[in-house]
């Protein structure tokens, strides 16, 4: 779960690493009153999810906090790469004399959080590990043991940082550590890292992801659902859903086979309206809200189900799916494929409400193709 | 082997199914349930009294929920147990990475997370995929997936070939075995004469194994099957794991480096046993 950069900031400020000063507001007036209690200039930050925000006019400097009411004023409530503003952060402007790169990451390889720290911080950390690698160093922590001194002294002594500024950036480091474990983080991003004229480090931008799976345990992060209204449905609902663009939608039990019922569906020129994984041993009323879910769509004129059944019983998915479609009433076309548990009883279910039962998943996900037209 | 979590609905059900397919489940264990008898099977409180009532104990199978797998984890490790499965899906992250490097040090084998098991067919299953669907032949499978898993071994099966060993390795984005680590052991089993890989979108397992099969020279044929090519990025398709992000994961990627490998990557499932009988 991506956290917007004024919650990592806050929790940048929790843990000891320096950030300019900031308030997050949601109006031109609050805006202008926090700008005017900064002493000079100020910068106007969207708090936005998506990438590449600065290109896209989301982040501006303003000379008086006029100017600032008028930056926030045109940010809130446009639209940035999709993504609707809601909040603005003002910050204090900050004089950069060098900017340094010191992020966290999960290693999926190394199995093992991951430093990374340049001296050349700003841009894009993959691009400059592609362009100049030898500006990007990696130190991999054993998770068990955590980060030692000794790695702290070889990453500051990468930055080439003068005396007093060498012993606060370790300081940072160690930090920034603290807090990717405490807060469970998949990322946690210090781009740029800023050096001042008057010899200070400052965290100028903050990226943080928390791992959804911990979630459980950091309720003060309310789980949000950064996505479409099929996908937060679903949310509520249990299972997993992705919005895409087409108009036939798509049910599968298990992460792996529906994105392969997606991909097929694809293939046989067919649009797939959206992925949704009802899971392992999904019962009759999750199959059926599920089926409601895409039968509502507007976008959706067939849907196409996709089961093998382990856990999972067939029966109970035939059953989701007539309950669904009967009280529903849609002229939608309805096309399953099931195979594996109580087969047999959930084929008689369908074929006794007029769905035919495929046995091959590429059969069904031509003749999806074919209906959808 | 002993499953903890045995009590569960999820526990019963695949104890019982485990028993039927001839694996040897020969304790369970649920903190507070010691000594009920469940599925045929002894409950006990901890793995530590299981394994000192049953020495022959060498496996565990991990289906507790997601906040207490790590403990169970650990425990079994500590217990002296040398193969954990974690079916558990949602495991964090971080606990995952530390009990995986445990593993490491006690010289211990870790499947998983979020993973349906390992399977030998007519033999055991140490997991919750369903049986009937294998057969017992010279494919090895190892994949990331766990119901697209029982799909591809069932064409495979259907094609009138089978499996030797197969290995759900997990969806998540840290798990125990990868697939070199299968792949190795495919390849000094004299059982497995061909291997299909199953991937996914996200990380970099997949590109990371076609340049361990090339430069390797690796002596069985291989052929993979990529899932969530047409996936959009950014976006988790279910699967922790899978995710096309920070510039990596990306499906075609995969495809060229197995391509690359001279692994051949099949567009379908019926494909995969399609492309097993040209290589």
């Amino acid at each position: 779960m991506k956290l917007y950069e004024f919650e990592g900031r806050q929790l940048f400020r929790r843990y000891g690493i320096p950030v300019p000063g900031f308030e997050v507001v949601d109006s031109a007036e609050q805006a202008r009153r926090v700008a005017e209690a900064f002493p000079g200039k100020t910068v106007v930050k969207a708090q936005v999810l998506v990438a590449g925000r600065g290109k896209a006019g989301g982040v501006k400097v303003a000379e008086t906090p006029s100017q600032a009411a008028e930056l926030a004023s045109s940010m809130l409530g446009a639209e940035i790469k999709g993504e609707r503003v809601e909040r603005v952060l003002i910050t204090d402007y900050t004089e950069i004399a060098r900017e340094l790169y010191l992020g966290i990451i999960v290693d999926r390889f190394k199995k093992a959080p991951m430093v990374i720290v340049s001296s050349e911080g700003g841009v894009e950390i993959e691009e400059l590990a592609r362009k100049s690698p030898e500006h990007v160093l990696r130190i991999e922590v054993n998770p068990l043991i955590g980060l030692t001194d000794y790695q702290v002294r070889k990453a500051v002594m990468f930055m080439k940082l003068g005396g007093g500024l060498a012993e606060e950036a370790g300081r940072i480091l160690r930090s920034l550590y603290k807090l990717f474990v405490e807060m469970d983080c998949e990322l946690a991003e210090i781009n740029p890292l800023a050096a001042t004229p008057d010899n200070r480090l400052l965290a100028v931008d903050s990226k943080v992801i928390i791992d959804e799976n911990a979630l459980y345990r950091h309720k003060e992060f309310a789980r949000r659902v950064e996505g479409s209204g099929l996908e937060e449905e679903a949310r509520k609902l249990g299972f997993t859903a992705v919005e895409l663009d087409g108009d036939i939608g798509i049910i599968g039990n298990g992460a792996g086979l529906t994105m392969a019922t997606m991909d097929m569906v694809k293939l046989k020129g067919g649009r797939p309206a959206n992925f949704l994984d009802v899971g392992g041993g999904a019962a009759e009323d999750v199959v059926e809200k599920a089926s409601r879910l895409l039968l509502t769509h507007p976008r959706v004129k067939v849907l196409f189900v996709n089961i093998l059944g382990g856990i999972t019983r067939c029966d109970e998915v035939a059953r989701g799916v007539v309950s669904a479609y009967r009280s529903l009433g849609v002229d939608k076309k309805i096309v399953v494929r099931m195979m594996g548990t109580n087969e047999e009883e959930g084929k008689r279910i369908l074929r006794d409400n007029n769905i035919l039962p495929y046995d091959s998943m590429e059969e069904a996900a031509e003749t999806a193709a074919k209906l959808a037209g | 082997m002993v499953v903890q979590g045995v009590t569960g609905r999820q526990g019963l059900f695949h104890t019982r199914a485990m028993i039927k397919y001839g694996t040897r489940v020969v304790a369970g264990v649920t903190p507070g349930k010691g000594g009920q008898v469940v599925e045929g099977v002894p409950v006990y409180d901890s793995v530590e009294e299981a394994v000192d009532m049953h020495r022959q104990i060498n496996t565990s199978l991990v289906m507790v929920p997601a906040a207490f797998a790590a403990d169970a984890v650990i425990e079994s490790l500590e217990a002296g147990v040398k193969l954990v499965v974690v079916i558990t899906e949602h495991v964090p992250v971080h606990d995952a990475m530390k009990f995986i490097r445990y593993a490491s040090y006690r010289n211990a084998c870790i499947i998983g997370p979020n993973c349906p098991g390992v399977i030998t067919p007519e033999a055991a299953k140490v997991g919750i995929m369903p049986g009937h669907i294998f057969k017992r032949g010279r494919v090895g499978i190892v994949s990331r997936s766990g119901t697209l898993t029982y799909e591809i071994a069932y064409a495979i099966t259907a094609a009138g070939m089978g499996q030797s060993t197969c290995v759900g390795i997990g969806g998540d984005p840290v798990v125990g075995l990868n697939f070199i680590d299968v792949l190795e052991m495919f390849r000094r089993d004299p059982e497995t004469e061909s291997v299909v890989l199953i991937g996914e979108i996200g990380g970099d397992l997949e590109e990371r194994a076609s340049e361990y099969i090339r430069e390797t020279n690796y002596p069985k044929p291989v052929v993979a099957y990529i899932a969530g090519r047409t996936a959009p990025p950014e976006k988790r398709m279910g699967h922790a794991g899978a995710i096309i992000s920070l510039g990596a994961g990306d499906p075609e990627s995969k495809v060229r480096a197995f391509e690359r490998a001279g692994v051949p990557v099949a567009s379908t499932p019926s494909e995969v046993a399609r492309l097993l009988r040209t290589v």
